[in-house]
């Protein structure tokens, strides 16, 4: 780029003419920057408006009079909060997204080690295939299976059906760690008397650990976020936030505010997972996208 | 001598450690898929373990046959993703594009296109019902400011599939960006810089030198996101409900298959939906792929 700046002391390019260059460049530098403005208003102006509607009355929401000076409420927040819906919905998304990462990690790191470090790609197609399948086609006959083992509405069949989107996440974000490490490391540690696996737990899987927490935050959002498997194999005590979300519609009318409280608090881990560690989950959803 | 043991041990190592993870995925595919098959095959209807019995290929020509939910569903889908994805590829090419270039304040507008794509589809999906309600939303009012008479958006048939698709593109367009992002950090910047001393123009520059070197990252994002597109279904039953409104004016082929399941317990027919829309998807993962592949060697 620096050398294209027209150098008006070499003589080589008059004077005004290097001054009408500058000019050009300063109103695209301008431009460019009214432009990244917009993107982001047209990105970040939905979100505000949930906040916003979340301290708002039902009344104040529908009224553009309103729309961005009025009196905040905490109303809605303890309306849902007091509903008994909410937080044990909270509880649960909670419990199934953790337990569901940890074992997801669990057996997920070491086949991406295997797939990364061995090239093992073809056998590692098979994980990344579940990634694929429409969930739907899954769920009629793991309804069937799991009803018959009467384990519907339990928290298990929740964290399994979580896990299997876990696992091909996790596998697929770190397949890409592993085959960027050198394994001359690992080697270095087998010659020093590891075995295989010690040379696995002791070198490569610290090294990865910056990966592997990508990986498992990315997995808990997306268990967060889930709402098909909750829908059908929860019940009422093991609902999760997005399926405890539709009690806020009814047939009557919509309870606005509280839909977007319970929106917004929705939302608050996600978004304090997009603030701290925005260039992590960048790498970690793009990790093997540039690769194919 | 050693080296040899080494390789024998790292051999037995690595199917140990991918056996795990092969294994849970193989159980919670195989039997669905197999059971899928089977149930596509039989009449089955009303409770899970009611009495079925094998029709043969009756709900495929059943389906297939089906002018009124089957093929409009199908049609919906394919409207749906191919217009998603095509306005998310060239809107995210373009802000690739303006965002490539490191500016002040680069990392807030990242963070910003991040919220979208890691905010959950259903309150997603409500929060656009409330911007889109046709009487008291803002999207209505703003409009009105300049001149533009009410929208119905998701209220109406003839609207709502374009809305969805709106939508959609505020979700994924920065998954588009971020993606074709990464892809344009990986590229060598000597083929640009020699097109510039050639004094190609901006737009030759991109159109004959990035682009081209670009079609891997942009084939593996539309792949990506071409799978989830087809699959759309949290967005679709949080704004229209189940069987994509009341005259179906939303239904793709997977809230059809969800409906003919979970409200109406069509499983066999349902089965055969599905065994259809999966074969849909993996004949274009793999036709996309193997362009991929095509246009890379």
């Amino acid at each position: 780029m620096t050398a294209m700046l027209p150098r008006s002391e070499s003589g080589s390019i008059p004077a005004t003419e290097a001054a009408a260059h500058l000019r050009r460049r300063k109103l695209l530098t301008g431009l460019r920057f009214a432009a990244i403005i917009l993107v982001s208003a047209v990105f970040a102006t939905p979100l505000i408006w949930m906040v916003l509607a979340a301290f708002k009355t039902n009344v104040q929401i529908g009224n553009p009079d309103d729309a961005l000076i009025f009196s905040p409420t905490m109303q809605n927040f303890r309306n849902i909060m007091g509903e008994g819906i909410f937080l044990p919905a909270m509880v649960n998304s909670a419990v199934v997204g953790l337990v569901s990462t940890v074992l997801s990690a669990i057996i997920a790191v070491p086949a991406a080690w295997a797939i990364g470090r061995f090239g093992m790609h073809r056998a590692g197609n098979w994980v990344l295939i579940a990634r694929i399948i429409p969930a739907i086609s899954l769920l009629v006959p793991w309804y069937y299976l799991f009803a018959r083992l009467e384990l519907v509405g339990g928290y298990t069949v929740l964290v399994l059906s979580h896990m299997f989107v876990s696992v091909p996440l996790i596998t697929w974000i770190m397949i890409g760690f592993f085959a960027n490490l050198p394994t001359e490391l690992e080697e270095a540690g087998r010659v020093d008397g590891l075995s295989a696996f010690g040379a696995f737990r002791r070198i490569s899987l610290p090294l990865a650990a910056p990966g592997t927490a990508t990986a498992c935050v990315l997995a808990l959002v997306f268990s967060w976020n889930n709402f098909i498997f909750a829908l059908i194999l929860s019940d009422e005590s093991t609902k999760t936030l997005p399926v405890a979300l539709f009690n806020f519609i009814s047939y009557a009318s919509v309870d606005w505010g509280g839909l977007m409280a319970a929106s917004t608090l929705m939302s608050v881990p996600v978004i304090l997972a997009a603030v701290f560690g925005q260039r992590y989950l960048v790498a970690g959803l793009t990790a093997g996208a540039t690769k194919g | 001598m050693a080296v040899h043991t080494l390789e024998q041990e790292n051999r037995r190592l690595k199917w140990m450690m991918l056996a795990p993870a092969l294994l849970f995925i193989g159980v919670m595919i195989v039997f669905p898929i197999l059971y899928t098959g089977y149930l596509s095959l039989t009449d089955a209807f009303g409770a899970v373990n009611a009495d079925s019995s094998f029709i043969g290929l009756l709900n495929f020509s059943d389906a297939l046959g089906d002018l009124r939910r089957f093929w409009p569903a199908v049609w919906r889908t394919l409207v749906f993703t191919v217009a998603a994805v095509a306005l998310e590829l060239t809107l995210g090419l373009a802000l690739a594009m303006l965002l490539r270039k490191p500016f002040r304040g680069m990392r807030w507008v990242r963070t910003i296109m991040m919220v979208p794509l890691l905010a959950t589809p259903v309150a997603v999906g409500v929060l656009w019902l409330l911007i889109l309600d046709p009487t008291t939303g803002i999207a209505n009012y703003l409009l009105g400011l300049v001149g533009i008479p009410p929208q119905p958006f998701l209220g109406s048939v003839a609207q709502s599939l374009p809305t969805l698709i709106l939508i959609d593109v505020w979700q994924w367009t920065p998954m588009m960006t971020l993606l074709l992002l990464a892809g344009l950090s990986t590229l060598p910047g000597e083929p640009i810089e020699a097109a510039l001393v050639d004094g190609a123009s901006a737009w030759q520059r991109f159109r004959h030198v990035t682009l081209p070197m670009l079609t891997t990252a942009i084939v593996t994002a539309l792949v990506l996101r071409s799978v989830d597109a087809l699959k759309t279904f949290d967005l679709i039953y949080a704004t229209k409900g189940p069987g994509g409104g009341s005259s179906h004016e939303a239904e793709t082929l997977n809230v059809y298959a969800y409906g003919l399941t979970f409200d109406y317990q069509e499983y066999g027919l349902a089965a055969s939906v599905l065994v259809v829309f999966t074969v849909l998807i993996i004949f274009i993962v793999v036709a996309l792929r193997r362009r991929s592949a095509k246009a890379s060697s």
